[in-house]
């Protein structure tokens, strides 16, 4: 086994047969983690592969490459292994979330601005796991199309993921990052 | 708007194109169609209260009535990003297909990247390359918010670029949205021209033909290679491409283009240039209300 090299990226290898990095995790353990805890079927990622770069952060690329690689970024950071629980990102929810059926909170719009904008809140009503959630809300649903409304309901006030929030104890924190906070008005 | 006045002769109603010169800009969006389609993204702007109106010659390029275009639900999803209309333009005329390998060789901070890996349907593998590793962070920030999975960035100087870090040696497509004076953004920064002259032009113009030269060495045969800039400088437009034109294997093309421009031209300052440059298209301010542009479609031919 030899060490991680923090500086470049180097491919996740398959199984756990095939690692020979320590501490590494494999392309398997990775698919498994986002269907085991998110429902996210793992033919999703059938068309990308996986990088670590840094130490336990790993990224998903959907492009050529070959492994080892030393260049600035491939694809989206997804994913923060090496610690006892894994976080997801941010945009790694944005971007795949919507196939999420597990884990997944959905606020109410002011819930949403509140999270958006970073703030931790209280939410008592989620009775599901602890942990690293994906937050969303619907998005597209004006005055005339809520349900109930004369607009037509057409692809619109679907669910949309937020982001990556933290729920312990009857609270939500908001795991957006700093950069990517906004203060929203609707 | 001094600097401007060199243009005089060539530029029709040129009392128009400075006036529309002093005139700012509107809010431009185009939407990402990585993250949703046309329809869901104007919906989350209506539920938004947000108005807009799109683009006759492009319906993601949308005009928006805001203060604040970066603080919209939209926007926050990654739906939309802030872009001059105009300056959607060099990816359309670059037309990459899913699948493709496409070099764009001065990419930051990734606006025309991540519109690149849109119309790639973010299938295939976009190089997004820049020299300064400043800009660089911003092209990775817009890269992530935007899901843009199929970009792979890289922190080089585009003039003597190796594709050795790559398993393949040659590029479908490549675009160079050159560094240049940037005189077409005036309506964006009214001291875009506080530093102008020309030999700051021709300082450029021989980056600008150092890029385009490796640009097309490094496309294949067949291969597409669109030259763009912000600028309505002829010493860093049709003279760059006529350089090109002289030193490596390749010709202008056509390409069909939605909104209103002048040719480019055949002669500037006692220079000719090549007939074919007249293919190129030079986008004025009071054309269509927008910045400017100069776009030209090569292909390489050996
Ligand atoms: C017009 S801007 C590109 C804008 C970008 N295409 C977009 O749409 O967001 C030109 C870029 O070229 C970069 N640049 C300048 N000289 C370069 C060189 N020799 N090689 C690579 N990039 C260079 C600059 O840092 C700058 O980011």
């Amino acid at each position: 086994m030899s060490d991680n090299d923090g500086q470049r990226f180097d491919r996740l290898p398959a199984t756990e047969a095939e690692r020979d990095v320590e501490g590494r995790a494999t392309r398997e353990e990775v698919v498994d983690y986002f269907a085991d805890r998110f429902g996210i079927p793992s033919e999703t990622f059938d068309d990308y592969t996986f990088w670590e770069k840094g130490a336990g952060k790993i990224w998903v690329y959907g492009g050529e490459a070959s492994t080892p690689l030393e260049i600035e970024a491939i694809g989206m950071t997804c994913l923060r292994t090496r610690q006892e629980h894994w976080k997801p990102t941010t945009d790694f929810v944005q971007r795949f979330g919507r196939a999420a059926t597990d884990c997944v909170i959905d606020l109410e719009p002011a819930e949403a601005r509140r999270f958006a904008a970073g703030e931790d809140q209280e939410i008592e009503r989620w009775d599901g796991d602890w942990g690293y959630l994906i937050a969303a809300h619907d998005v597209g649903v004006g005055p005339t199309d809520q349900p109930g409304g004369d607009g037509e309901l057409v692809d619109r006030g679907e669910r949309e993921p937020i982001g990556v929030g933290l729920y312990v104890h009857g609270e939500l924190r908001s795991m957006v990052p700093k950069g990517r906070q906004r203060d929203l008005e609707s | 708007m001094e600097p401007l006045e060199r243009y005089r002769p060539i530029i029709d109603d040129f009392e128009d194109f400075l006036a529309a010169c002093r005139r700012p800009l509107g809010n431009a969006v185009r939407v990402n169609t990585i993250k949703a389609s046309v329809d869901r993204a104007l919906a989350t702007l209506e539920a938004e209260g947000l108005a807009y109106e799109q683009a006759d010659w492009n319906p993601r390029v949308l005009d928006l009535e805001t203060d604040s275009p970066g603080s919209t639900w939209a926007s926050f999803h990654g739906f939309t990003h802030g872009q001059e209309e105009v300056s959607a333009v060099p990816p359309v005329v670059l037309d990459p297909e899913p699948g493709e390998r496409v070099w764009d060789c001065c990419a930051a901070p990734g606006g025309k990247a991540t519109q690149i890996a849109a119309l790639m349907d973010d299938r295939g593998t976009v190089v997004a390359n820049d020299n300064n590793l400043g800009r660089i962070s911003a092209l990775r920030f817009n890269a992530e918010r935007l899901g843009a999975t199929s970009l792979a960035v890289t922190n080089a100087d585009a003039r003597n670029y190796s594709l050795q870090r790559f398993d393949f040696d040659e590029f479908d497509r490549t675009l160079v949205d050159a560094p240049c004076s940037c005189e077409g953004t005036i309506r964006k920064n009214p001291d875009a021209l506080d530093n102008w002259s020309e030999g700051h032009i021709s300082s450029v113009a021989g980056i600008q033909k150092g890029i385009i030269r490796r640009a097309i060495q490094a496309t294949r045969e067949g291969g597409t290679v669109v030259y763009s800039t912000c600028t309505f400088a002829p010493e860093e437009n049709e003279a760059v491409v006529q350089h090109a034109l002289e030193a490596e294997d390749c010709r202008v093309v056509d390409f069909d283009l939605g909104l209103e421009h002048a040719p480019g031209l055949t002669e500037w300052d006692g220079e000719t240039f090549d007939s074919s440059l007249e293919k190129a298209a030079r986008i004025y301010p009071h054309h269509n209300d927008t910045g400017g542009f100069f776009v030209a479609k090569l292909e390489v031919t050996a």
